[in-house]
């Protein structure tokens, strides 16, 4: 009868990991998003700060013209590998508004550190009527707000195509092989290879440009992931030698009276 | 008593007054003048040192201390997480994500928080089936086992508002589909609605009142939990065979035996919790809930969280509203008439042949119940949520109460002893046999 058991359990566990994925991805038909490597994939992966770098200058150069960052201030760059002297140099590039001053007034001054990202729009409605009606979403925490990820940035980022046969896409919109129903209101971001200039002498191909933007993202939504993946090698670790010696003094205890 | 002259007799005892203060064996002057006066130390001696527990647990007994642990784990980064969070719809979601960036070990705490509800309807789940398994819900421990469903709705309604509060979409849409089923109450429904909602819509009323409770009910689980713990040691705890203790070789001390046990399960139990928090903490959620909240945008699926799904199947199984949400509550109150239900006097399915694989299909059928409730409500779902509906009840209600009268149940053993302790020669066990230490798998 306790033979059951191993087997029991054996079932259950894989219940639980079969079945909670399926729940997650209820949503909609599935459409599979192309799997790419990226230097934070796996338990040991980090974010490989060059590549940041590039993808936030494409944030920069192109994104941030329609899409806030707002979780994000200038002085969190440190994680992708900034200096306290560059972050202050890229701050004071933007201007923000500040106030009010001792006369009441709103002023304009040069970013901080400590500002959060400057947003494009002043607020949504703004942003409605700068983009045909579609707002364009905050990036803070994008690519933990997409089923597949990074993974489903860089496929979005690189999934335009001329819509198939039969298919028609309406006025204004775009379509997209890997975007749920396939018409898109963000025309083509990073549409041409060149569009910006590296300045390590990376070649800005339009795959490249993509990767290194859905790298930079994937930074921006979870900064934590290096420490936390370290914290937790050395935590299972730690666990597991203090679950070898628990056990043992277990069955030492228990010895007596089985 | 007047002031004054006092009957010497009077005075003497008064001041003497030994059989006042407890009787306490602490060594520690200090501890024992402590313990004279509340004897806590001798209780917890009592109750969780020499307390008689059968000496024949499984893993599955484990269960218990390990929601214990995480109920505490649970309550502590709560009360952190709570003094940077801010219950409004205009700044939770944002001081959630400054709690993951901006706060020292922040993400820790809430991915450990939101991962522990996992864990804990895990754990909880477990223990729950191992009840089920090993009649631990028969007379005398009736009580025992309600203050348990108790605690299982507490801990539901706990964690549909902790749910809420980081306010993305998945929260608001959530809380208005789980709010709207009280809708379905014939007259009072849509006053109730409006009651809990604060107003006409889930909206700041909602959030904040969620938020008070969700820091409330955890308090009101201790409370219940002590009762349950109480209940436990007047019963004192089931075991796998199913038979009650007999003779002082039939248990041993909580200390150190099952103290020891329990620390084995909590290590194992803390790897498992600490993959999820360290290497996949977004696994178990979904991740429509990184998206602020928006009124007036729904998202294709609203799902519930995993732990729900079972009952959500339930739910939607019944094509009418008001049913639906009679069959989920029933699904939870059958639970309490369980010891009822019930009738075979044989506790453990070790010695039921028959229930046991209809138990076991039960299992497997809540399986599928939890694999459908992730699923669109559309067919072959809904039917296969119908089939499953259908065999959840009739376990409780119909094979349980029937199945006694057919099944012959195996020969029981005379004690918890002889049936775990290796026989000698093969005659029955004589005193003192297990003195020699044996190892044993």
């Amino acid at each position: 009868m306790r033979r059951v058991f191993p087997a029991l359990k054996a079932a259950a566990v894989a219940a639980v990991i079969a079945l909670t994925p399926a729940a997650s991805q209820a949503a909609g038909e599935a459409i599979h998003v192309p799997d790419t490597k990226f230097s934070f994939d796996g338990i040991f992966g980090t974010f490989d700060r060059a590549s940041a770098q590039r993808g936030f200058q494409v944030y920069k150069e192109v994104c941030s013209a329609c899409h806030s960052m707002r979780q994000l201030s200038y002085r969190h760059l440190t994680g992708i590998g900034l200096t306290a002297a560059q972050i202050e140099a890229l701050a004071s590039q933007f201007q923000v508004q500040d106030g009010p001053n001792d006369n009441g007034e709103m002023f304009e001054r040069p970013a901080r550190p400590s500002d959060r990202f400057r947003r494009p729009f002043a607020n949504d409605a703004a942003a409605r009527a700068a983009n045909n009606g579609a707002l364009p979403p905050d990036l803070s925490v994008m690519v933990k707000a997409r089923e597949g990820g990074a993974d489903y940035m860089h496929a979005l980022l690189t999934g335009y195509a001329d819509p198939p046969e039969g298919v028609s896409v309406m006025e204004g919109m775009y379509y997209n092989k890997y975007f749920p129903g396939h018409q898109i209101a963000m025309a083509p971001p990073i549409n041409s290879d060149g569009q910006v200039t590296y300045a390590d002498g990376t070649t800005a191909t339009i795959d490249q440009m993509s990767k290194d933007v859905s790298t930079f993202l994937a930074w921006a939504a979870e900064p934590e992931l290096e420490q936390r993946r370290a914290m937790g090698v050395r935590m299972i670790i730690f666990l597991s030698i203090l679950g070898a010696l628990v056990y043992a003094v277990k069955r030492k205890i228990w010895a007596d009276v089985h | 008593m007047a002031a004054g002259h006092h009957d010497s007799d009077e005075v003497s005892d008064a001041s003497t007054g030994v059989h006042h203060l407890h009787d306490s064996k602490v060594k520690n002057p200090v501890l024992r003048w402590i313990d004279q006066r509340m004897p806590v130390i001798s209780m917890i001696q009592l109750e969780y040192g020499s307390f008689p527990t059968p000496r024949n647990f499984n893993y599955f007994w484990n269960f218990g201390a390990l929601a214990m642990i995480t109920l505490a784990i649970m309550i502590a980064t709560g009360v952190v997480l709570s003094m940077q969070y801010a219950a409004n719809t205009m700044l939770a979601f944002d001081s959630v994500e400054r709690i993951m960036r901006d706060v020292n070990y922040g993400w820790l705490l809430r991915y450990a928080h939101a991962n522990g509800a996992s864990m804990f309807f895990i754990v909880v789940y477990i223990h729950i089936w191992r009840g089920l398994y090993y009649g631990s819900y028969k007379t005398p421990r009736e009580l025992l086992w309600m203050l348990g469903v108790v605690l299982f709705i507490l801990m539901m309604a706990t964690a549909f508002m902790g749910y809420v509060l980081p306010w993305g979409q998945m929260s608001f849409w959530g809380a208005t589909v789980i709010t709207n089923l009280f809708s379905a109450l014939p007259l009072v429904g849509q006053h109730i609605v409006t009651w809990l909602w604060g107003g006409f819509s889930v909206d700041n009323p909602t959030l904040n009142r969620f938020f008070s409770l969700h820091y409330l009910l955890p308090f009101v689980i201790v409370g219940v939990t002590f009762l349950h713990v109480v209940a436990l040691h007047i019963t004192g705890s089931n075991n796998p065979l199913g038979i009650e203790p007999k003779t002082k070789k039939d248990t041993v001390p909580f200390h150190p035996y099952y103290t020891m046990k329990d620390s084995v399960g909590i290590v194992v139990y803390l790897i498992v919790f600490a993959v999820l928090v360290f290497f996949m903490p977004n696994y178990l959620g979904h991740p429509d809930n990184y998206i602020p909240a928006n009124p007036l945008v729904t998202p294709a699926h609203i799902v519930p969280e995993w732990y729900f799904l079972p009952f959500y199947a339930i739910l939607r199984a019944v094509p009418d509203k008001l049913g639906g949400v009679a069959m989920m509550g029933g699904a939870l109150v059958v639970l309490f008439f369980l010891p009822w239900l019930d009738s075979s006097p044989v506790r453990s399915m070790r010695f039921r042949p028959i229930a046991k694989w209809l138990f076991l299909l039960w299992t497997v059928n809540f399986f599928v119940l939890t694999w459908v409730g992730g699923k669109p409500a559309e067919p072959p779902y809904i039917q296969i949520a119908q089939i499953c509906t259908a065999y959840y009840f009739a376990y409780f209600l119909v094979i349980l109460p029937l199945l006694a009268k057919f099944e012959r149940p195996l020969p029981l053993p005379e004690s918890i002893a002889a049936a775990v302790l290796p026989r000698r020669g093969g005659g029955p066990l004589p005193a003192g046999a297990t003195a020699k230490p044996m190892e044993k798998a």
